[in-house]
């Protein structure tokens, strides 16, 4: 691994995302407005808001994350640059640690606006600390870009990428108890919404909504930094030197 | 020429979505020539090159790229290697892409400007890459593999499409570099290529029929024109084949 070339990759993404300003401005403003939206469509139901409002400011960074990573990498692929990358004396962390930087620096600044208007404009209150919520945050931001960078090799037009989202995505917020307190859903969905990811996201940022942050709140967040660590090692092993 | 050859390769296999795609061919490559690849389309030229460069998948059968493995780490600073199609980022400008292939290979930054020279991509320095024509696109492709200066440069049709007189040069710094030690293989399917190389493959459907210098397959079939030269060779290859 080489500080240079992970420096230069990261610097390398950050100036095409500048070259494509709408992409960033979208990823930038769109949770802000949802979060607003969020809060206007349960005007009626003030405490529904402040239940929901953390945990999905704390999941935008996972879904934005994802998308971006899945299409970028899928183009790394299809357009030979990887190929091109891979024949050259640059290490695969180096490649994904330089994404890694690129986007997680994206990701920071979402989450930071989202707050800001969460926690500032529409009165979201959060009982722990915003600082856990932030790097709940982040982890969920690099699990989202582990399982993108996972997809993309099973993905071979932008098309494919971007229909893995409803298919990996929406199912985990459907059982991660956002919608529907967990305890209420049938034994068999709560036994596989207890393996994935998203679940432990979401309960870490409730916890985090209604109490301190104690010791099952640190278990939620190593949980997720757990899977995305196994995320990015799978991911890893699809960025191959050598392919058929 | 010198003895040792910069690329051996023997008994190599190849299979792609279940085809025999590269049928057990053996070659050498001589070092500090300009050794040109030449055959139809589908017949594995980039199939070929991406063996030697260590990206394709083998079936069996050893490629020895400057004495190494193909594919060895060490390998990955010594060979240029430019893929048929175009690749380069789209989205960022000529010298953008450069600079940043430039740090991943650790090259001095004052070689940006001298490749751009070489392809002839001074005026367009400056522009986005995806605002490019496609032969504009190969030429920056090209540039990003003369960075280094690397002792072998693996090109997969460098030249498609472009103009000739800018063709006419680059096959002149083609051959300023051999002069200079640098080995490289070029693939092609035009053939007044061909006489611009100093030494010739000649492959179809997966295997090699031919590996001469021009004059010497000029001398071998009695035909001038090379083009007709690797007619006469393939039919004497199939006739054969037949028996
Ligand atoms: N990704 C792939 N999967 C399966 N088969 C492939 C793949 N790429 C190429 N092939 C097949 O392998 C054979 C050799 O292809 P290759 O690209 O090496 O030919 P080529 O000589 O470079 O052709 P061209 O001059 O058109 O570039 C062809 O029959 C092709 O259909
Ligand atoms: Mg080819």
């Amino acid at each position: 691994m080489s500080a240079r070339i992970t420096l230069a990759t990261a610097a390398r993404v950050m100036l095409q995302l500048r070259r494509d300003p709408r992409t960033v401005a979208m990823l930038l403003v769109v949770p802000c407005l949802l979060e607003v939206l969020l809060r206007y469509v349960l005007d009626g139901q003030p405490l529904e808001f402040q239940r929901v409002g953390t945990p999905l400011l704390g999941i935008f960074p996972f879904i934005s994350m994802f998308l971006v990573t899945a299409i970028t990498m899928l183009r790394e692929r299809t357009t030979g640059t990887l190929e091109r990358l891979m024949a050259m004396p640059l290490g695969k962390l180096d490649l994904l640690a330089g994404y890694g930087i690129a986007f997680g620096a994206v990701a920071a600044v979402q989450a930071g606006l989202t707050a800001g208007v969460a926690f500032g404009l529409l009165d979201l209150q959060v009982a722990g600390s915003e600082w856990v919520v932030a790097g709940l945050a982040m982890a969920n931001a690099v699990l989202g870009m582990a399982l993108g960078l996972f997809v993309s090799a099973f993905a071979t037009t932008e098309f494919q990428a971007v229909q893995f989202m409803p298919a990996i995505v929406i199912p985990q917020l459907l059982l991660c108890g956002l919608l529907v307190p967990r305890d209420d859903m049938a034994g068999a969905l709560q036994a596989l919404a207890d393996v994935l990811p998203l679940t432990y996201a979401y309960d870490g940022l409730a916890r985090v909504t209604t109490g301190g942050f104690d010791s099952a709140a640190l278990r939620d967040l190593l949980v997720v930094a757990g899977a995305a660590l196994l995320a990015l090692t799978l991911g890893a092993t699809t960025l191959r030197r050598r392919t058929p | 020429m010198a003895a040792e050859p910069a690329i051996v390769v023997r008994d190599l296999l190849v299979r792609r979505g279940g085809v025999d795609v590269l049928h057990r061919i053996s070659l050498e490559v001589p070092a500090a020539t300009v050794t040109g690849l030449l055959g139809p389309s589908g017949c594995g030229k980039s199939t070929l090159m991406r063996s030697i460069v260590g990206v394709q998948v083998v079936a069996s059968g050893t490629v020895t790229v400057l004495g190494e493995p193909a594919g060895s780490r060490s390998l990955r600073a010594r060979v240029g290697y430019v893929t048929q199609a175009p690749s380069v980022y789209g989205d960022l400008s000529v010298r953008e892409n450069l600079r940043y292939f430039a740090t991943v290979l650790g090259t001095a930054p004052e070689r940006v400007d001298a490749v751009i020279e070489t392809v002839g991509m001074n005026a367009f320095a400056g522009r986005v890459v995806g605002s490019l024509s496609g032969g504009q696109r190969a030429r920056v492709s090209l540039a990003t593999a003369l960075l280094n200066e690397p002792p072998l440069l693996v090109l997969d049709e460098p030249t498609v499409g472009l103009d000739p007189l800018l063709r006419r040069d680059l096959w002149g710094t083609f051959a300023a570099l051999a002069a200079a030690g640098t080995t490289l293989l070029v693939s092609s399917h035009v053939m007044d290529e061909a006489d611009r190389c100093n030494h010739l493959l000649l492959m179809r459907d997966g295997h090699i029929l031919a590996a001469e210098t021009p004059r010497g397959l000029r001398a071998q079939t009695g035909e001038d024109d090379l083009g007709e030269a690797f007619v006469r060779t393939i039919e004497r290859w199939e006739t054969e084949a037949a028996r």
